[in-house]
């Protein structure tokens, strides 16, 4: 083993109490940051998931527009001086081309056609109002994974069933449905249509639960009167949810539409979201750092009781970098056991964690094992020990021996 | 006999508390085997002109030759190697490192020169602390011998690297007249013997007499 090393590990040894002290300084550091990391992935992950599941990646529309003020120069008087909404139909022309268009986009996974209509429920006496969406049931269900938050009947049966309906379970409580039940609803246009529950969703957010019903395609563009080349959205989900915003502005331009992207449509969300994310990572941060002071201080105190030493290795031969080596070395030999030590504390952690009931929106608290952020934390944990070693370590070096000889 | 050691004018300064010169005009030469010793009063520049030869104190002015070759000048990094390769040094006071061994701290310049294997250079330090009569310490924590000891084991570790030169501030300070004897006996081997040079600064009369050559510093000045 080379005399450096040698040198490094015997200091590592003899001075228990000093390396322990670093040692579970790297460790807290290191697990809290892992940890707190890891826990930001999840709240990203739950937060996104429940948007996701009422939300596509990117939503394609009609907007509203806005007829233009002509502009007055003749001496004529009957301007338009006070602009209005065009009352156009908030329909996409030509959908199927359109929507064959935006699936050969790069990125893009699943296009389906929805048509959503608001409606009243109606049972006997009470009544509801709510939206209705039309959905082509098996493309849906890819997007938004609708069966997974069916709690009562089946959502196959909505292929089958042409006036089915889904209903979410506040509608349901409130109207004391249950499936099989039939279900009256009257649209803007004054169509009435009664509809068969065959299933009752639940999902985390109680707003949707009371007002939201699947239907199929057809039977909302009948509800609103128009033929089956009526779409008021096309909903597209893409590979990659963050890259939503990017291919968003492509597909606005290529169909002539409004194509939002999720996280635009939910902006107010994403800021929360986005100071959520500035906070843990500036308080993680903050954390390694502090315990990167601490492994500084301790090998700065190491240094110097160690500078008798210093003098002495410099006077038979060694040179200043072999300095440097032997307290970087010791401050990556400290590195190495407190990141190990780190790991193991933020898995436990995550693990207990992890099997918490929270209850509520979330179910069990949202962490998990997030490979990328370990890799963080370890790369962080070890620049940090070695800057906390090297800095010290680079003055040690320049000690001249005979100043401290001469002592 | 060819020269190993040779100084050319050498001067030195301290600047605080006041501007003084130390070192006047060292003009200095040692043979190969030669023991020399250095006499002087207390304050009058020896530990601090043999900093300047051992090439740990390079703030002089003049000129210093090792082996033939000046060494004025060089690099910290080689004038590093150079002590490793040529100079042992016994301090003043017993310098070793407390945390290692007695035999660690005779092994690490030779682990630092790589030359031989490890085992070569334990059997070696072996050698030499047993010549100083502390063989049986070796396996001791340093900081737990007494001053005497340690400064025999710090005489071992000079030796271990068969350098040219062997310099010493008050080598034999801390040992008693029989211990003294036998230092000044293993000296006078590695001169006659092994061609090594001895440079030893010492109080001791007796010590100074035997040797081959006294060199008198007062005031900074050699006589
Ligand atoms: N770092 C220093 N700064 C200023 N003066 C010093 C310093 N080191 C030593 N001296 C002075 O230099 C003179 C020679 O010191 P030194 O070489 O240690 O003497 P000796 O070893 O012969 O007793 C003394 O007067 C001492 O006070
Ligand atoms: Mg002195």
């Amino acid at each position: 083993m080379n005399i450096n090393t040698k040198i490094a590990q015997t200091y590592v040894v003899s001075n228990k109490k000093l390396t322990a002290v670093a040692v579970l300084g790297v460790l807290l550091g290191m697990s809290v940051y892992i940890f707190m990391n890891c826990m930001l992935v999840g709240f990203d992950k739950s937060s996104n998931s429940s948007i996701f599941k009422s939300t596509a990646h990117i939503r394609i529309y009609k907007d509203d527009e806005i007829c233009e003020v002509i502009p007055k120069e003749t001496d004529e008087t009957f301007l338009i001086v006070n602009p209005k909404t065009v009352p156009n139909k908030n329909t996409i022309l030509n959908p199927k081309m359109i929507c064959e268009l935006i699936q050969k986009e790069k990125g893009v996974k699943i296009v389906t056609p929805q048509v959503s209509s608001s409606v009243f429920y109606n049972n006997g006496k009470s009544q509801i109002a709510g939206l209705a969406v039309g959905i082509k049931p098996d493309e849906a269900n890819n997007m938004f994974d609708i069966k997974s938050f069916i709690v009562e009947g089946n959502f196959n049966n909505l292929k089958l069933t042409q006036n089915g309906i889904i209903i979410g379970s506040g509608i349901a409580s409130k109207m004391n449905l249950s499936i099989n039940d039939n279900i009256n609803l009257t649209s803007t246009k004054s169509t009435n249509k009664t509809f068969k529950v065959i299933g009752i969703f639940k999902t985390n957010n109680n707003a949707i639960d009371k007002s939201k019903a699947y239907i199929n395609i057809r039977s909302a563009q009948e509800l609103l009167q128009e033929n089956d080349n009526f779409i008021s959205d096309i909903n597209v989900s893409v590979l990659k949810p963050d890259d939503a915003e990017k291919i968003s502005k492509k597909l606005t331009i290529i169909t002539g539409y409004k194509a939002e992207s999720w996280s635009k449509a939910n902006e107010s969300l994403m800021a929360a979201f986005k100071m959520r994310k500035i906070v843990i990572t500036f308080v993680s941060f903050t954390i390694l750092l502090v315990a990167g002071f601490g492994i500084y201080n301790i090998l700065n105190m190491t240094i110097s009781q160690k500078i008798n030493d210093i003098a002495i290795l410099k006077a038979i031969g060694f040179k200043g970098k072999d300095v440097v080596q032997i307290f970087v070395t010791q401050a990556i030999t400290i590195g190495c056991i407190g990141v190990v030590g780190g790991i193991i504390a933020a898995i436990i952690l995550i693990t207990i964690l992890k099997n918490v009931y929270i209850g509520g929106d979330l179910g069990y608290f949202p962490i998990d094992y997030e490979f990328l952020e370990f890799l963080q934390g370890i790369a962080i944990g070890f620049v940090i020990t070695f800057l906390a070693g090297y800095i010290p370590a680079k003055k040690a070096a320049n000690i001249d021996p005979v100043s401290i000889f001469r002592k | 006999m060819s020269t190993v050691l040779k100084t050319e004018n050498i001067d030195k300064f301290f600047y605080s508390p006041v501007e003084f010169q130390v070192l006047k005009k060292i003009q200095l030469e040692a043979k190969k085997g030669e023991f020399l010793t250095m006499v002087g009063k207390s304050g009058c520049g020896k530990s601090t002109l043999l900093y300047i030869l051992s090439t740990m104190d390079t703030d002089y002015k003049g000129n210093l030759y090792l082996d033939n070759q000046l060494v004025t000048g060089l690099s910290t990094d080689e004038l590093a190697k150079l002590r490793n390769e040529k100079i042992g040094f016994v301090f003043q006071f017993h310098y070793l490192l407390p945390e290692f061994t007695c035999l660690q701290n005779v092994m690490i310049p030779a682990l630092k020169l790589g030359k031989y294997s490890e085992k070569e250079i334990e059997e070696k330090a072996y050698q030499k602390l047993e010549i100083l009569g502390v063989k049986d310490q070796a396996l001791k924590l340093s900081s737990k011998l007494s001053g005497g000891q340690q400064q025999r084991v710090a005489i071992a570790r000079a030796l271990i690297n068969d350098p040219l030169i062997i310099m010493g501030d008050e080598p034999t300070g801390n040992l008693d007249s029989k211990n003294t004897n036998m230092v000044f006996d293993i000296f006078q081997n590695l001169t006659q013997n092994f061609g090594q040079t001895i440079i030893a600064v010492t109080h001791d009369e007796e010590f100074s007499r035997k040797s081959d050559r006294i060199i008198e510093m007062i005031d900074g000045q050699i006589h």
